[in-house]
């Protein structure tokens, strides 16, 4: 690193190193120097003119946000100049900004609000008529109120360069000077709403959010987005155990700001009308509400007869449950049921390339490793659709580090556009093609493979081996589908591997196997939904689900358990790149139960809960971090919402890869699996209803 | 013209395209707007931004004469202003409105460089220099025959 | 040919003029490449060619040539800061966007000499290396567009433009790029943008054009004039040309007298002039013999000058520093004692309120509030308080915008205000027309049309 810089804000003696901009050099000295345009990570405009400051031997204020330190450069931002500038530019913003605050849904949380109570006059000046024009709607998420708007093009840049989109533009000239959209009167994008959290006034608002609430009447919790796997933190806002909304202006985990359309939506599934309340017992070929007594009684009586006689039991856990549900589920599967008929829907190879990568410790890359490495490879993955955040982590590094991007896809990506190197190859041609990229590949000092779900088996063995020929180090990120997708491999929810991916010795029926078996006795499905397109070859055997909506498996139950969604719940779950995080209860949702409890429930009905342990989250997850190889994740990270990565195996893994089983559901932007189809939001959106 | 500027940088010839057809078509339609971008290789919202960003282009036709007045301050202090006015009467037509015929035209135009030469207008691209109110009369009748000469085109 | 209006030049040349720059003016088909080349056209060019990159930019220097567009600053330092051994491609781009009101010089030089523009590029282009050239030129100007087009045609033919130029390995391409109406483009950094494609939004500066220009390469961005300069200085040498002028301003400018006089027109003259003979000599005095009342010494983002402060003032950038204004463009304007200086207030503010690009809170609220203030005390509804708000928030303007474009509207108002207060407290209580009563608040779809009301 260059020598640091020596300069003096505010007769503070101060360093930075060279570039360091004068209101970045401010701020980690604990001096504001207010902006609106300025935003960390965006493109420079000096529009606002908020951070004027005073410098030493030059005439005019400067601009901070424009201004690098300088060796010797003495800056001011206490004189009564520099606040009359402040003052100024206020009076001159307020003269065409309605001051309808009242109704105004960034009332509270307002920058222009803040500003102009620190540092603004107490009366305006201005008598004449405000410029006006009405509001629009460009999309069922996103309304923009001209008038309200200061021209700070945070959105425009955000969407241009934070999400690769370039959706909005800045039409007129002067003083009507707008923000518009990419389609005349409409928006097609990502919808993921960034533009309305960035913007620093009330003049883009949420669809799903505006006029219900102020935001001092929510309580904030931050959780993790049970959609994607890529576990995007969103802090909640909770009013009347209800979620107002969903965003991350707090930029904590390790998405920062960063939310998709699920992430700040899509929680709108949790009150979805169809949302079950109570359990659910099949009496006379129908489903009928009943207790959760008499429900728990007939399935732990089912359970322990047929147990009793030695009949088949068939488990089917989730790619959103959480670790502790997952541990929890296997080892009442293997310890109570005493059977190794457990699996999940498995979306990414992940046991091929641990095995593939033993003795390696750090070779698989965490979300912030893509946003530093020197290069990226892409390989047959559709990111900015399937996986938003590893999409916006990569295209901030191209952007801040110039970082070198590959992609190696059947169709062409977002990815292209700042690619180095863009490849297409014909379908299951990946390594062929990646090979044509050798030139350039060993050239680079890092390299991070990210591979979607065609890469499975042998293949990711023949990654892996391209990989160590280039003689750099090497990360690797193996695409998985869902929030807890990489978590529900990781506890063991499959019939060949235990948790930490120990060999059970004895591998039991897949999901297929287990649909296709028809001496099946029970067939227990927890947060999923595998007769969704498929058939129980077992006619008679009494089907338990646990689920939070009647999805078709739920239609065929004996008794169905109402459970409780993500939002609902403590837990933690682990994401793409193994990072554990941990879950937060929101709000509650009557009638349904975390299905960790309804798992302990049953556990204690068949008399079997002291084998099993107490159910209680933080109980099972101490297990996990001493009993799971790789899990001993340090707590205190964890419980202060940070993400902590896993290593789960530091050897060969003593169990096949089952390559054939593993088919991601490719879900775009705009579904979430099953539970995609209870988000309104995800529907309501132009982009989503163009879905197939 | 995309050939003029450097290679990867054919958006530069968004404005000069946008206006070269705009002398052609009449005005900016959203289909010319489509092809200046897929021409240029950029977003039809960048195109946009240029529309309505230069005084020159405009999405609704104007009269086959535009006559622009201009009433900056050297053609103010020359009786710019009336020349306006008089035009505003003469026509009934007032800034940016178009005559029923769609012949003529009218708008009151910033500082057009003409400045020593003031009161100026210009029809279409043609100046007009040290217009009187009597000359002012003749282009306006020349423009809604049909018969003022353009030179400029 | 594609002009439609009379001469623009005084015939013969006025006895007080210096005829340097337009000395070709007054042939007959004076564009043509056969007279430019008759009068020694491309001959400083062929000498250049003899020239080292440092002898040329030396000479430049040594010229004290100062940019024509309105800022003034120093050419050959410009021409010294763009890194010739940078590897990428730099370029030379005209700044033919003259919009500053009361200016209207380079449309002469364009329309009555194009390849002097021409010749000037080319030894700009030989002394800073560079390839291609633009001249960008406002879109009302489209005259200018097919003179020019036909002169670079005809330099192509001659051999003067395109691969290995005169034999000498030189490559030089120029074109032609019009705007389409935006006074902001003026400004250089906008201007880059615009060529780009974009909207005429400034960039920050640093860095500046000479480093990180057209395309993001280094660029020599020069007004008309100043290109037009280059000939000559490389022809008669920078010291020579440096005497026709005063101490650090070299040369002769071409002055636009506009506004009320007997004998407006574009004029030749060395930097240095007496405003009093510009005036009354020049310009043939103030029509019906009345008094001058104020002074705008070159387009109207220059503080006004009162006749008082006009007395012993001659025309260059440091004596126009010393009274509080600035040379600029080139274009006076000059105001007799019937001109109503609210009205011109008001017009300047208009004329700023209307380009704006839009980019800044300050210029783009500031502008249009003025605007809205100046509008009713046009009107009579002036109160008294506001009078010196006027220059209150001309003030939070100045210094305080992205560009100088902030700057320009502001300086005008700021001291016709501060000269010419009596005239906004008389037009206090003039009411001349009904008060329009207020009405809900309007609702506008479209940037407002320039007439009443705005």
């Amino acid at each position: 690193m260059a020598n640091l810089v020596k300069f003096t804000i505010d007769g503070r003696e101060l360093e930075a190193a060279p570039g360091t901009l004068v209101i970045d050099a401010a701020k980690r000295a604990g001096i504001e120097i207010p902006a609106f345009c300025y935003y960390e990570g965006l493109s420079l405009q000096g529009a606002c003119r908020m951070c004027m400051v005073e410098v030493e031997r030059m005439p005019k204020l400067q601009t901070a946000c424009t201004l690098p330190v300088a060796e010797g450069m003495v800056v001011r931002t206490d004189t009564p100049q520099v606040a009359q500038a402040r003052k100024g530019t206020l009076e001159f913003l307020l003269t065409n900004h309605p001051l309808d605050c009242p109704v105004c849904d960034k009332g509270g949380e307002c920058e222009l609000q803040d500003m102009v109570f620190r540092y603004g006059a107490g009366e305006s000046r201005f008598t004449e008529i405000k410029h006006h024009v009405d509001e629009k709607q460009w999309s069922p998420v996103v309304y923009f109120d001209a008038p309200r708007c200061i021209l700070c093009y945070r959105c425009v840049r955000v969407c241009d360069e934070g999400m690769g989109v370039g959706a909005l533009g800045v039409v007129n000239r002067g003083v009507v000077a707008e923000i518009a959209p990419n389609h005349g009167d409409h928006l097609e994008c990502d919808e993921c709403g960034m533009c309305i959290d960035i913007c620093p006034v009330g003049a883009l608002t949420s669809g799903a959010y505006r006029y219900k609430t102020r935001p001092w009447e929510m309580e904030h919790v931050g959780t993790i987005c049970t959609h994607c796997s890529n576990g995007c933190r969103t802090t909640l806002g909770v009013r009347n155990n209800q979620i107002i909304r969903g965003n991350n202006r707090d930029s904590s985990g390790i998405n920062g700001e960063f939310l998709c359309i699920k992430g700040r939506y899509a929680f709108d599934f949790y009150d979805h009308p169809d949302r079950l309340q109570a359990p659910l017992m099949k009496v006379n070929g129908k489903l009928e509400p009943v207790s959760w007594s008499q429900a728990l009684a007939a399935v732990a009586r089912k359970f322990s007869d047929v147990k009793a006689r030695g009949g088949n039991f068939g488990v089917i856990g989730s790619n959103r449950t959480t670790n502790e549900e997952n541990f929890y589920l296997q080892k009442f599967a293997r310890q109570v049921l005493g059977t190794n008929n457990l699996d999940h829907r498995r979306s990414g190879d992940i046991v091929s390339l641990l095995d593939a990568l033993h003795g390696q410790q750090t070779a698989l890359a965490t979300t912030a490793d893509l946003y530093q490495a020197k290069a990226v490879v892409v390989i047959s993955a559709d990111l900015a659709l399937e996986h938003p955040l590893l999409s916006w982590q990569i295209r901030a590094n191209w952007r801040h580090h110039a970082a070198h991007v590959y992609v190696v896809t059947t169709e062409p990506v977002r990815e292209d556009k700042y690619s180095v190197n863009a490849a297409r190859c014909a379908p299951g041609q990946e390594l062929e093609t990646l090979q044509a990229l050798r030139p350039q590949l060993v050239d680079e000092p890092e390299l991070i493979f990210v591979f979607g779900d065609t890469i499975k088996g042998e293949k990711v063995r023949k990654l892996v081996e391209f990989g160590a020929s280039l003689g750099k180090p090497v990360k690797y990120v193996c695409l998985v589908d869902y929030a807890n997708s990489r978590g529900a491999m990781d506890m063991g929810l499959t019939p060949e591997l235990l948790p930490g991916y120990r060999a059970s010795g004895m591998p039991g029926l897949t999901i297929a196997e287990m649909l296709a078996a028809e001496d099946l006795d029970v067939l227990w499905v927890v947060g999923a939904n595998p007769l969704a397109g498929a058939s129980l070859a077992a006619r008679g055997a009494f089907v338990v689900v646990q689920d939070l909506f009647l999805t078709e498996t739920a239609q065929a139950a004996d008794v169905v358990f109402p459970a409780c969604s993500a939002y609902e719940k403590n837990g933690t779950v682990t994401n793409v790149t193994g990072e554990v995080q941990r879950l937060k209860r929101a709000v509650q949702a009557m009638g349904t139960k975390p299905d960790l409890e309804i798992i302990g429930l049953l556990a204690r009905e068949m008399g079997e809960a002291a084998q099993l342990g107490p159910w209680s989250a933080d109980k099972v997850f101490a297990e996990i971090r001493a009993t799971v190889p790789g899990y001993n994740v340090p707590l205190p990270v964890i419980l202060t919402g940070g993400a902590a990565q896993t290593s789960p195996v530091n050897g060969r893994v003593e169990a096949p890869a089952r390559p054939e089983l593993i088919r991601s559901a490719r879900n775009g932007l705009f579904s979430s699996g099953t539970l995609g189809r209870y988000s309104n939001v995800l529907h309501s959106v132009l982009e989503g209803r163009r879905q197939p | 013209m995309l050939a003029s500027y450097p290679p990867g940088r054919q958006r530069s010839a968004v404005v000069p395209m946008l206006i070269f057809a705009q002398d052609e078509v009449g005005s900016i339609t959203p289909e010319l707007v489509q092809e200046v971008a897929k021409r240029c290789g950029v977003q039809p919202v960048q195109v946009e931004e240029c529309v309505t960003y230069y005084s020159m282009l405009r999405k609704k036709p104007l009269g086959k004469y535009h006559v622009q007045i201009c009433t900056n301050i050297s053609c103010l202090l020359n009786g710019g202003e009336e020349l306006w006015k008089r035009a505003c009467e003469q026509t009934g037509l007032g800034h940016k409105q178009v005559s029923a015929d769609g012949m003529v035209s009218l708008e009151e135009v910033e500082c057009i460089g003409a400045c020593s030469w003031a009161p100026a207008l210009q029809v279409n691209y043609d100046f007009e220099h040290l217009v009187t109110p009597e000359r002012l009369d003749e282009i306006l009748a020349a423009c809604r025959k049909g018969d003022y000469v353009e030179k400029a085109k | 040919m594609f002009a439609s209006h009379p001469p623009l030049f005084s015939n013969p040349p006025h006895p007080r003029e210096v005829i340097m720059l337009s000395k070709r003016f007054r042939l007959p088909n004076s564009a043509s490449i056969d007279t430019f080349l008759a009068h020694g056209g491309y001959r400083s060019f062929r000498k250049a060619l003899e020239m080292t990159a440092d002898e040329i930019i030396a000479e430049v220097k040594t010229s004290n040539l100062r940019g024509r567009g309105g800022a003034g600053f120093p050419t050959g330092l410009k021409m010294g800061f763009v890194p010739r051994n940078s590897p990428k491609p730099k370029y030379i781009v005209v700044n033919a966007d003259e919009s500053e009101p009361g200016t209207c010089k380079d449309r002469l030089l364009m329309e009555y000499d194009p390849h002097s523009l021409l010749e000037g590029m080319l030894i700009a282009a030989r002394a800073i290396d560079a390839k291609k050239g633009y001249i960008y030129i406002r879109g009302e100007y489209r005259y200018l567009i097919h003179i020019l087009d036909r002169a670079i045609e005809e330099a192509y033919r001659h051999g003067y433009l395109g691969r290995n130029i005169l034999g000498t390995g030189m490559d030089f391409d120029a074109y032609t790029h019009s705007g389409a109406g935006a006074y902001e483009c003026g400004e250089e950094s906008a201007l880059l943008e615009s060529l780009e494609g974009k909207r005429g939004v400034p960039r920050i500066k640093p860095p500046f054009p000479a480093q990180v220009g057209a395309f993001q390469c280094p660029t020599m961005l020069s007004n008309v004039e100043t290109f037009c300069s280059i000939p000559y200085i490389v022809e008669m040498g920078g010291k020579a040309y440096a005497d026709l002028g005063v101490e650090k301003a070299g040369g002769t400018k071409l002055t636009c007298l506009t506004g009320h006089l007997n004998k407006p027109g574009v004029y030749e003259l060395p930097l240095g002039f007496p405003v009093d003979q510009l005036i009354h000599d020049v310009g043939g005095g103030i029509p019906g013999g009345r008094k001058l009342k104020a002074f705008i010494p070159g387009g109207s983002s220059c503080p006004v000058l009162t006749a008082k402060e006009c007395e012993g003032l001659t025309m260059d950038y440091d004596a126009m520093a010393k009274r509080g204004t600035m040379l600029g463009s080139g274009g006076v304007v000059v105001m007799d004692e019937s001109t109503d200086m609210v009205k011109v207030a008001l017009r300047i503010m208009r004329f700023y309120q209307h380009e704006s690009c839009g980019w800044c809170i300050p210029c783009r609220e500031g502008t249009t509030w003025l605007r809205k203030m100046l509008q009713r005390f046009d009107e009579g509804l002036g109160r008294r308080h506001e009078i010196a708000m006027i220059g209150e928030l001309a003030k939070n303007m100045l210094g305080r915008t992205f560009c100088a474009l902030g700057d320009a509207a502001a300086l005008p108002t700021i001291s016709i205000v501060e000269k010419f207060y009596d005239e906004f407290e008389r037009k206090l209580n003039a009411v001349s027309a009904p008060v329009p009563a207020p009405g809900p608040f309007p609702v506008l779809n479209d940037p407002p049309p320039l007439g009443v009301g705005r």
